[in-house]
């Protein structure tokens, strides 16, 4: 039966709509993956002769016991954020005579063999070896504690799921638990009640007594049951209905009436955003990253660089339109057809993506302007950066999205999803941020600062002013590509 | 209203649509039938300028449809799911689509006032998202779209499908009702030889994207089309 599982999903790797056409995206993803196994594997066989310079008086090995509950913490963390729940797709299997214990077993089990549960091997077997061959530690004890650890780490691999299972549904949930984390942490930091130097100790004695390795297999074992229990009870069509039917949101969005002809649109696509995963964390990205600013404003080494404030100013306050932008239309590729056959004329389509996202290039300006504080060149920078985003990066944007023909699921979190992502979304970065850095650059350096911030302004404000012009332009841009769209929009999966 | 002439559409080298002409007038209702893979969603498709013809036009009204946007003022039409927006509510969606169609709310309203009985208490006030609807009732939404504004020309892929019979039998009375007041022009497509026959007053058949009848709707219409599509099983 497991055979039958594994020919499933091969087939349905590699016959998926997009396997071949994300070519650079599978490279760049197999890099990262090489680099970080050569990181995890370099620091695992570093790891104890830097203990030893840095900690010089204690043992290594406790030191690692020392803080291997905040390794494990982060570590839950990182996997909460990126790693999913391999689901096969179960719904046509329900019907067919396979036991659910048997579909359950192999999700669970194939979860092991996941990117994420290789790369702390690479960091336990070099230690372990280093251990037990240059430094001589009794090898059964190493052999049990690392037995422990990995079960340790196999345990967070479960409980990751646990937790997801749980909260993903319903995320304010979360926050007493955080809190509690939090508040752990916090009084580990202070030193008045250090937990993870209790883990430590408790680690030091599974050291002392290697057959104490069972407790964390015990324990790792009982975690696989919870999530089997819980898979199990899932394992309805129904179960997923079931938290639908709370009643929804109908927020009206009343105010952009004012905005005249492209207000129906705009509403439309204020209910994107809020109502679905995806778009809406774009929202919160936005806010958290018109913080970056205070890493480079603060910071004397970027002083004599202002053309890097160029590539702050253009992020902070095109942060949004480069998470939005770069994916117009694919937001609407589930209803794409419609657009099209609708009462909607291409122009106005397009004209209200520009609006909505121009409006909030001038909010997050706004929101930036306590960067003041920094210095009145900074905030006149900023706004110059707003207005080259309107003029010029926003008609960029929208050309390079004639190119999207990829779906978005809207219901996903943006965390390290690529769907939707194609060379375009790669490409259209350089021009974005590079083309102002580099007349700011120049301009900077041959004339004077206030001349480059006024030319990327008057760059902005020549781009505002031809936008009709731009308008028709891409208008006729996205009436060509309108089949090949609709076409690549009908493909699902990824 | 519609004409198309030499129109065909080429996938990968095989003809799926070939019409050398077709007219069809205004306030006629209009009926497609065909197995499946006969061409009837391409030829919709066409007509919305979803897909490119390979070779020909259709002119709606007298607008080329893949050269001017114009026809979409006095078009409507449902094909499938795709033409639904999942997120939002059906209240919201019957609205937004007035709103492309100059109607406000109170427009609206009193237009959705008629479909009660045809919407079954099961649609509006639900206060829930299309995408949580059921099929049956994201094909209820779609259709009842499709009516909002008092379009010329109404384009509709398989009404009666996924449909509960009692809401068929509502629909089929719609369809007449409205096309008998306002002399709207009626394309649909069926599979459901009845229906098609009751609603239509000229029946065009497809076969493997060519015209193989073209019928004025009469008694024996219904007798005609059962002996088409029954012949190859006699025959074999």
């Amino acid at each position: 039966m497991f055979k039958k599982f594994i020919w499933l999903e091969w087939k349905s790797f590699f016959r998926s709509a997009s396997l071949g056409k994300s070519l650079g995206l599978k490279i760049l993803m197999a890099f990262l993956a090489l680099y970080f196994s050569a990181m995890f594997l370099i620091f695992g066989i570093a790891l104890f002769p830097l203990i030893k310079k840095f900690y010089p008086e204690g043992d290594p090995l406790l030191i690692v016991n020392r803080f291997a509950l905040i390794y494990l913490a982060l570590e839950l963390v990182f996997r909460f954020m990126l790693q999913t729940l391999p689901v096969l797709d179960i719904k046509p299997l329900m019907v067919l005579p396979i036991s659910k214990k048997k579909v359950v077993n192999f999700v669970l089990i194939k979860s092991l063999f996941s990117y994420y549960n290789v790369l702390p091997l690479l960091l336990l077997i070099p230690f372990g070896i280093f251990c037990m061959v240059k430094e001589d530690y009794p090898v059964w004890n190493i052999l049990g504690w690392m037995l422990g650890m990995y079960a340790l780490i196999l345990c967070v691999n479960y409980l990751n799921f646990i937790i997801k299972k749980r909260f993903t549904e319903n995320l304010k949930a979360l926050i007493p638990v955080v809190i509690v984390a939090f508040g752990l942490g916090l009084l580990d930091y202070l030193g008045i009640f250090s937990i993870s130097i209790y883990f430590g100790k408790l680690l030091n004695i599974l050291y002392a007594n290697p057959v104490l390795a069972l407790v964390p297999l015990v324990l790792l074992i009982g975690l696989y049951f919870w999530n089997q229990i819980n898979l199990k009870g899932k394992f309805y069509l129904d179960a997923h209905l079931k938290g639908k039917k709370q009643s929804v949101d109908t927020k009206e969005f009343g105010w952009t009436r004012r905005f005249g002809s492209i207000a129906p649109f705009l509403q439309q696509d204020l209910k994107l955003i809020w109502r679905n995963k995806r778009p809406k964390t774009t929202i919160y990205l936005s806010f958290l990253f018109l913080l970056y600013g205070l890493i480079f404003y603060p910071n004397d080494a970027y002083q004599d660089m202002p053309a890097f404030f160029v590539f702050v100013g253009i992020f902070i306050t095109g942060i949004f339109m480069i998470n939005f932008g770069q994916f117009v239309p694919s937001w609407d590729a589930s209803y794409y057809p419609m657009i099209m056959a609708q009462n909607i004329p291409m122009r106005q389509y397009l004209a209200s993506k520009m609006g909505l996202i121009s409006f909030s290039i001038v909010v997050l300006a706004i929101l930036s302007t306590p960067y003041v504080y920094f210095g009145w060149n900074i905030l006149l920078l900023n706004i110059a950066c707003a207005l080259y985003n309107m003029g010029v990066n926003v008609p960029i944007l929208l050309y390079a999205g004639s190119f999207n023909k990829k779906r978005i699921d809207l219901d996903k979190s943006p965390f390290m999803n690529y769907q939707g992502t194609g060379a375009s979304q790669w490409l259209v970065g350089i021009p974005l941020l590079l083309i102002p850095i580099f007349f700011f650059w120049l301009f900077n350096k041959f004339i004077s600062y206030e001349i480059a911030v006024a030319f990327l302004a008057v760059l902005g404000i020549i781009g505002l002013i031809s936008r009709p012009a731009l308008l028709n332009f891409l208008e006729q841009r996205y009436r060509k590509r309108k089949y090949v769209m609709i076409q690549g929009f009908k493909q699902k999966g990824d | 209203m519609i004409t198309a002439t030499n129109l065909s559409k080429i996938y990968n080298g095989t003809k799926v649509l070939d019409i050398e002409h077709l007219d069809i007038p205004s306030g006629q209702n209009f009926g497609l039938v065909g197995n499946n893979g006969a061409g009837k969603t391409t030829f919709f498709s066409l007509l919305l300028d979803l897909i490119e013809p390979s070779t020909g036009s259709i002119f709606n009204n007298e607008i080329t449809v893949n050269q001017s946007e114009k026809w979409k003022s006095f078009t409507a039409s449902f094909i499938d799911e795709s033409f639904l927006i999942g997120y939002l509510t059906p209240e919201e969606y019957f609205y937004f689509v007035g709103e492309l169609r100059n109607r406000n709310k109170a427009d609206i309203d009193s237009f959705l006032e008629r479909f009660g009985d045809f919407f079954n208490g099961e649609i509006l006030g639900r206060k829930k998202y299309l995408r949580d609807l059921s099929k049956g009732n994201q094909k209820k939404v779609g259709i009842v779209s499709a009516l909002i504004g008092d379009p010329e020309v109404v384009i509709l892929d398989e009404p009666f499908a996924n449909l509960d019979p009692t809401t068929q039998i509502r629909l089929k009375k719609l369809l007449k009702e409205i096309s008998g007041t306002s002399g709207t022009t009626f394309l649909i497509s069926s599979h459901d030889l009845i229906h098609v026959t009751e609603v239509c007053e000229r029946i065009v058949v497809l076969d493997k994207g060519v015209i193989v009848r073209d019928i004025e709707t009469s008694e024996a219409t219904l007798a005609e089309l059962e002996a088409y599509f029954s012949r190859e099983i006699i025959e074999g």
